[in-house]
Parts: C-alpha cells; sequence; structure tokens
C-alpha cells in the first residue's frame, strides 16, 4: 500500500511539473473571467485604493479598458500590488496578464526580459524633489548630496548617470518600496528624493505641507511610460494595445463616455462607424466583437478624460498635460489609425 | 520540445508502475524489491529534476529571457552607497553583487560577535538571584522574542531616523566624532610606515600568552598551585604592541570627517541603514541565545553549586570552572541554530535601505530578469556562510563535550 503511494505521490508530481503555460492569454482571461492586472504599491493618480479599497489611478483605468473590452465589465480585475523590482518578472512569469504600473519602455526591458511593451500612455522624465528650505534650485547643486532611490527602477540607474555626467558624486540610498524610500526623504534621511516627475508631483500630495518641498526644474531623462505583457504572445499585445490606442483616437474624435452611444448611433464619419463597429469588423482583428471600444470609451472614457479624472486642473495633483497633448494641440499623443 | 514533456512525463510514470508490479510478483527477495525501489526513486528524483530544468529552458526561450550568468561581466550602472571596498556605478554587475556579498558577510561577523557579548548577559540576567534583573530580563526575551524581525527593523530604523539630527546640527560627543541622521562618524585611523611591526608584536604577544597558559595548567597539575595565566596573557598582548607603537615613533594617523557641502566627508562611518540593521538584528537574536544560556545554566545540578559553595569556592570561579563548561554543552548546539538565523534574516536589510547581498541582487534581477541565476547565487552564498558557521560551532561543540571514557 505504502509503495502505490509513493507512486501516486511522484505521479501528481509529474503532472504538475509538466503543465505548460496556456495557448493565449486572451483566452485564459475569458476562461477564468477576470483580468489579472500588476499595479504599483500606491502611487495617488496612477494606481491606490480609494477610502472604499477599490483601485482607482491612470494606470488602473488602461486596466479597467481592457477588461471592459474583452469581459464587457471594467470591475472584472484581481489586483496585484508589485514593488518596482516584480513589475517585469510579474508579467513574464505569468503572474500578471498586464502590468499597468509607471513602467518605463526601454531597450532592454523590451528585447532581453521577456517582455512587450504596448503603447505609451504617459510621457515622463525623471526630476528631483528637495525641501524648500535647503535652497537648492538646480540639480547641478547637489554635489555630494544623499538622495533616496527605488530600487530597479530605470531612476536608479539615470541619477547614476547624471551623477556620473556632471560630477556631482551623489550618494544613492535604495529602498525596495517607494513608500520607504519617500519615508526616509521626508524624515530627511537624503537631501533630495528622485522619481519620474508625475511621480513626484504625487508623491508631494502626500505629505503634510506640500509646500514645504520644491521640485528641480531639471527633467535629466525621457520616461515613456508603457504598460506591458508578456513576450510572445502577439494576440494579447496586439489587443492591448489596440484598446488604449482606441482612447486615444477617441479623444481626437471628441468620443466621450457620456456620448459614445448617440455617437454610434448617429454618426455619418466612415472613421467613427470602423472605431465604434457600426461598420466593418475591426473587432475581429483582436479577437472581440465589434462594441469593444465602445464598452472601454463607455466604461473609462477616453484618454482625456482618464487624464482629467486623475491628474487635471480639480485634483490635489494637477499635472499639466504638457507631451501628453493630442499631436495636432502640441502634444506627443499620435494614434494609429484603427481600420 | 514543450509538448513533448507531459507525455514523455506520463509514460515515465507507467514505467515506474510497470517496474514496481514485476518487482512486486516476480522478486519476493525483501531486499533486492528494496534496492530495486530505491533505484527507481533515484532515478525518478533525477529525472524530475532533469524536467523541471529543460521545462524552465524552454519557457525562458520563449520568452526570450537570456540565461547563464554573462551579464555578471557587462558594466552595471547601479548606485551602491554603504561599500567596504571602492565602487562606482561603473563597475560590473558581478562586482556590485560581490559588494553586496561583503556587506552581508560584514553584518554577519559583527552581528554574531554583538549578539552573543548580549546573549551571555541576557541569559546570565535571566536567572540572577537579583529579582528584577531576572524580571527585567525576562521582559526583554518575551518582548523581543515575540514581534517580528522585519517590525523591529522598521521601528529601530525609525527611532534612528527620528532621533538624530541634521548634517549641520550635527551631535559631537567627543573630538573627532559626530552623531547625525547621515550616520555615525569616527576618526578613521590611517597606517603608516612602521605599523606593521606593532602587529608583528600583537602576534608575538599572543602567541607567548599561549604558551604560558598551556604551561600554567601543567605547573597546576604537577604543584597545584594555579598561576593568573589569563591576566599575564592579557597585560601581554596589550602592552607588547602599547611599547612598540611609542618606540616606532606613533605610526598611525587619523582622518577626521568634516562637513563639506551637504554632507560629512573622511572618516569612518557607520550609515544609518547599517545601525539599525545591526540594532535590530542583534538585539532580536540576543533574545534567542539569551534562553539557550540560561537553559545552559540551569541544566547544571544545584547540587554541585552547592558543593562547591560548602567547599568555599569564589562566585566568579564557580561560573567559570563549574557552571560555564557544562552550560556550553547545552548552549553552543542551540546557538548555531541562532547564529545560522541571524545570517539568514540579515537578508531583511533590503526593507530599510542596506544594500546587503539581496538588496543588490534584488536590483540586479530588475534590470536584468535573470531571477534563477541571482536566486541561485543568494542560496550558494548563505549556504556557504551558514555551513562555515556550522562548522566552526561544531568545532567549538566537539571540544566542550564531555570526553567519554
Amino acid at each position: 500500500m505504502k509503495r502505490k503511494g509513493i507512486f501516486t505521490v511522484m505521479f501528481l508530481i509529474l503532472a504538475f511539473v509538466t503543465v505548460q503555460a496556456s495557448a493565449g492569454t486572451l483566452k485564459d482571461v475569458k476562461a477564468k473571467g477576470f483580468l489579472t492586472l500588476g499595479v504599483s504599491e500606491g502611487v495617488p493618480g496612477f494606481s491606490i485604493p480609494d477610502s472604499s479599497g477599490r483601485w482607482v489611478g491612470f494606470d488602473v483605468d488602461m486596466g479597467r479598458a481592457v477588461a471592459a473590452a474583452v469581459l464587457g465589465n471594467g470591475d472584472k480585475i484581481k489586483f496585484v500590488s508589485l514593488a518596482s523590482k516584480q513589475k517585469i518578472v510579474a508579467v513574464s512569469s505569468g503572474q500578471v496578464d498586464i502590468t499597468s504600473r509607471t513602467t518605463t519602455w526601454t531597450m532592454k526591458r523590451d528585447c532581453k526580459q521577456g517582455v512587450d511593451f504596448t503603447t505609451i500612455v504617459f510621457y515622463d522624465g525623471q526630476g528631483f524633489m528637495v525641501p524648500k528650505k535647503s535652497g537648492v534650485t538646480s540639480a547641478k547643486q547637489l554635489k555630494g548630496a544623499t538622495v533616496c532611490v527605488t530600487a530597479g527602477t530605470t531612476t536608479e540607474l539615470n541619477l547614476a548617470d547624471f551623477s556620473r555626467a556632471n560630477g556631482l558624486n551623489v550618494e544613492a540610498i535604495v529602498f525596495d518600496g517607494k513608500k520607504e524610500a519617500f519615508g526616509a526623504y521626508t524624515s530627511g534621511r537624503c537631501d533630495c528624493f528622485t522619481t519620474d516627475m508625475s511621480q513626484l508631483a504625487s508623491l508631494r500630495t502626500t505629505v503634510a505641507d506640500p509646500s514645504t518641498h520644491i521640485i528641480l526644474p531639471e527633467v535629466i531623462s525621457k520616461e515613456p511610460l508603457a504598460p506591458l505583457v508578456r513576450h510572445g504572445d502577439n494576440q494579447w499585445k496586439d489587443l492591448v494595445t489596440w484598446v488604449i490606442d482606441g482612447l486615444i483616437v477617441a479623444e481626437e474624435y471628441g468620443i466621450t463616455s457620456k456620448n459614445v452611444m448617440s455617437i454610434k448611433k448617429n454618426s455619418k464619419d466612415p472613421v467613427v462607424q470602423r472605431m465604434l463597429g457600426t461598420s466593418g469588423d475591426v473587432g475581429s482583428f483582436i479577437g472581440l466583437d465589434n462594441d469593444w471600444l465602445v464598452r472601454a470609451i463607455k466604461t473609462v472614457g477616453n484618454y482625456g478624460e482618464i487624464y482629467n479624472r486623475h491628474f487635471g486642473p480639480k485634483t490635489k495633483l494637477n499635472i499639466p498635460r504638457g507631451l501628453n497633448k493630442q499631436w495636432n494641440k502640441g502634444g506627443l499623443l499620435y494614434s494609429l489609425p484603427i481600420r | 520540445m514543450v509538448s513533448q514533456i507531459p507525455v514523455t512525463g506520463f509514460l515515465f510514470a507507467i514505467l515506474c508502475c510497470r517496474a514496481m508490479n514485476i518487482s512486486l510478483h516476480k522478486l519476493n527477495d525483501g531486499r533486492i524489491t528494496g534496492l530495486l525501489m530505491q533505484l527507481v526513486v533515484v532515478a525518478g528524483i533525477i529525472y524530475l529534476g532533469y524536467l523541471l530544468f529543460e521545462n524552465t529552458q524552454a519557457n525562458l526561450e520563449a520568452r526570450n529571457i537570456a540565461s547563464g550568468f554573462g551579464f555578471m561581466s557587462v558594466e552595471g550602472g547601479l548606485p551602491i552607497s554603504n561599500t567596504l571596498l571602492p565602487y562606482t556605478p561603473a563597475d560590473t554587475y558581478g562586482y556590485a553583487f560581490f559588494i553586496g556579498v561583503l556587506n552581508t558577510l560584514y553584518v554577519a561577523l559583527f552581528g554574531i560577535i554583538a549578539t552573543t557579548l548580549i546573549g551571555i548577559f541576557i541569559g546570565v540576567a535571566r536567572v540572577s538571584s537579583n529579582w528584577l534583573i531576572a524580571r527585567l530580563a525576562g521582559i526583554y526575551v518575551e518582548t523581543l522574542r515575540n514581534i517580528p524581525l522585519l517590525l523591529i527593523l522598521f521601528f529601530s530604523y525609525g527611532v534612528v531616523l527620528a532621533g538624530l539630527p541634521g548634517p549641520k546640527t550635527s551631535l559631537n560627543p567627543f573630538f573627532g566624532c559626530f552623531i547625525n541622521i547621515r550616520g555615525l562618524y569616527l576618526p578613521k585611523p590611517i597606517f603608516q610606515d612602521g605599523f606593521g611591526f606593532v602587529v608583528l608584536a600583537l602576534v608575538l604577544g599572543a602567541i607567548i600568552a599561549w604558551v604560558v597558559s598551556r604551561w600554567s595548567v601543567d605547573y597546576r597539575d604537577r604543584t597545584g598551585i594555579s598561576i593568573p595565566s589569563g591576566w599575564i596573557g592579557s597585560a601581554l598582548i596589550i602592552s607588547l604592541p602599547l611599547i612598540t607603537y611609542f618606540i616606532a615613533g606613533g605610526p598611525l594617523e587619523w582622518d577626521i570627517a568634516a562637513l563639506k557641502g551637504f554632507n560629512f566627508k573622511g572618516g569612518l562611518v557607520f550609515r544609518p541603514e547599517f545601525s539599525a540593521l545591526m540594532i535590530g538584528l542583534v538585539l532580536y537574536t540576543a533574545a534567542f541565545i539569551g534562553e539557550n544560556v540560561r537553559s545552559g545554566i540551569q541544566s547544571v545540578d544545584a547540587g554541585q553549586l552547592d558543593a562547591a559553595k560548602s567547599f568555599g569556592v569564589s562566585k566568579g570561579k564557580i561560573m567559570r570552572r563549574i557552571i560555564l563548561p557544562q552550560a556550553l554543552r547545552v548552549t553552543i548546539p542551540a546557538t548555531t541554530n541562532d547564529y545560522t538565523s541571524l545570517v539568514k534574516n540579515s537578508s531583511l536589510a533590503v526593507a530599510i535601505g542596506y544594500p546587503d547581498m539581496v538588496s543588490v541582487g534584488g536590483t540586479i534581477i530588475g534590470q536584468n530578469d535573470q531571477a534563477i541565476e541571482i536566486i541561485g547565487l543568494w542560496m550558494a552564498v548563505y549556504l556557504a556562510i551558514n555551513l562555515i558557521v556550522s562548522t566552526i560551532m561544531n568545532w567549538a561543540n566537539s571540544k566542550v563535550q564531555l570526553v567519554e571514557r
């Protein structure tokens, strides 16, 4: 009897070991009925749970748009809070279906780390925050300063590059979590805190008196932030790319969460008709029905609505759109044609 | 390749069952059956390992993730503070990892020494006849032992950060020493020519002290007169280098930290991350070691103490000659476990920004996504450190164990 037990166990182990990652993420997501979304540990504006525990934010809405397009419901998401250095591994290992978490698109990550970036959702750049009373007005004055930074980010590397290029010889104190790094800065452990400009604005709102900290004018890097998916699943990559692209196109054409249904019914513009599925079959290109973009827009609104909801003038963050305006308004948002 | 694996796995399992059936039917000799079974199990384990390896390789390839240690010789660009050897971001990933390993070793070494001293103190205090001391030690042990180490680290780091002033308003308790939120700065010795003689004198003193102690044991055995060899040895070890130092004309200079710009420069620095980690680790582990020491002391039969007292043996001598030699037998094996725990727990350094091996390695994973390689290295280094600790402790244990005749 005992021997048979051993073999049963061995057989079971074999069965588990040989389970393979499945055919496609789209099929998986449909089968399990929810999307697994990798988000931050809590960065106001991008992804943070609100007072009722519901995840909100710019990055979250990108995920909700995909969930709405695929599953018809923007709330069918299981959120996984990831530290910076987990955000790539989590998606390459299949732990999450999408990481939408202020992640910079770099060559190495794209080519060598088992992930694919979808489309740029936020044009950002790295900056520095210092206490106002330090009297520092330029990043070039940071010679010999101590800088708090988060591990596993492009920020960490840019800081080292900037320090070398300008002979600043800064001392970096590297923390695993953003909260710990920023907490150490506010307690005076570091002279300076560095991360992307948008996150500096975001984190500044979390201190007791935001006016006691200033953000220096220098932007030392380009940080194109994009959601990412597992390398090698082209269907899924296409889907996420085009759902987000659809949100950007929708802003260009003035389609909002409020008017999307009436535009769908009344529009004579063939471009809009194709997008909203009254003509053509673009939905089938990404394995969905023709209402995919309508659902996404109805759930989260177009790109501009999402931006305003989380970063607009009425929010605490109030980050000017800057590079994130549409291309015809002087920004870099240049959507790809849906046809 | 990938799709073949489940099939081969299935076939293998069937083969295993077949092999077992045959052996049960035809070979009633228990020994042969047993041997066969063991062979099958070993083969199965090897095959499982092979499957795991193959599967991992196939999945890594499918996701275009590189494998191997090639990336370790590429320039890392990582910033690391708190390094024992000179380091710049222009160094390779491999060197950065090595810097992290040194930091882990540094914490392990000083942690073990400090925790031993405090642990012995706590353990002796626990069995003290003084009611207050015994209770205080008891509270210490029960509190520290029952709080997760991570919380203790956050707490000690928070206290260190909250309690210290900024660089411009540093505490300056004595000449050359500065304490502020950026670290504890002490004068750093710079060895001049001729300091080698001082080291030589120290070694010489130690050798003579050892010879004296051996001789004194022999002398005591022959004559019954005991010579305070410990005192003589200590005097030799201290005075010989000291005399040499002055004869050589004081071949030592001090580098004293000074405030330049944002921070103090120069001197010997202990960063708050290191201090907080040491405080947390040492206080936590000392609670466990204190308990080991207490149980060791209490394992000594009370009758022996009464006997020693009735002979008029002094209190210190009872501790040194009767209690400790017997208590150590009980204490050492348990303490080996606590030492290895301390080494492993030092990986929590990552939470409070101390660049130990896990912190640096984690960053390297983040930049390269080659988690398997780095995690393998972590395991190898911890295993190596702890095997060394265990070997030393086992040797110490064999020295104090009762020799059965």
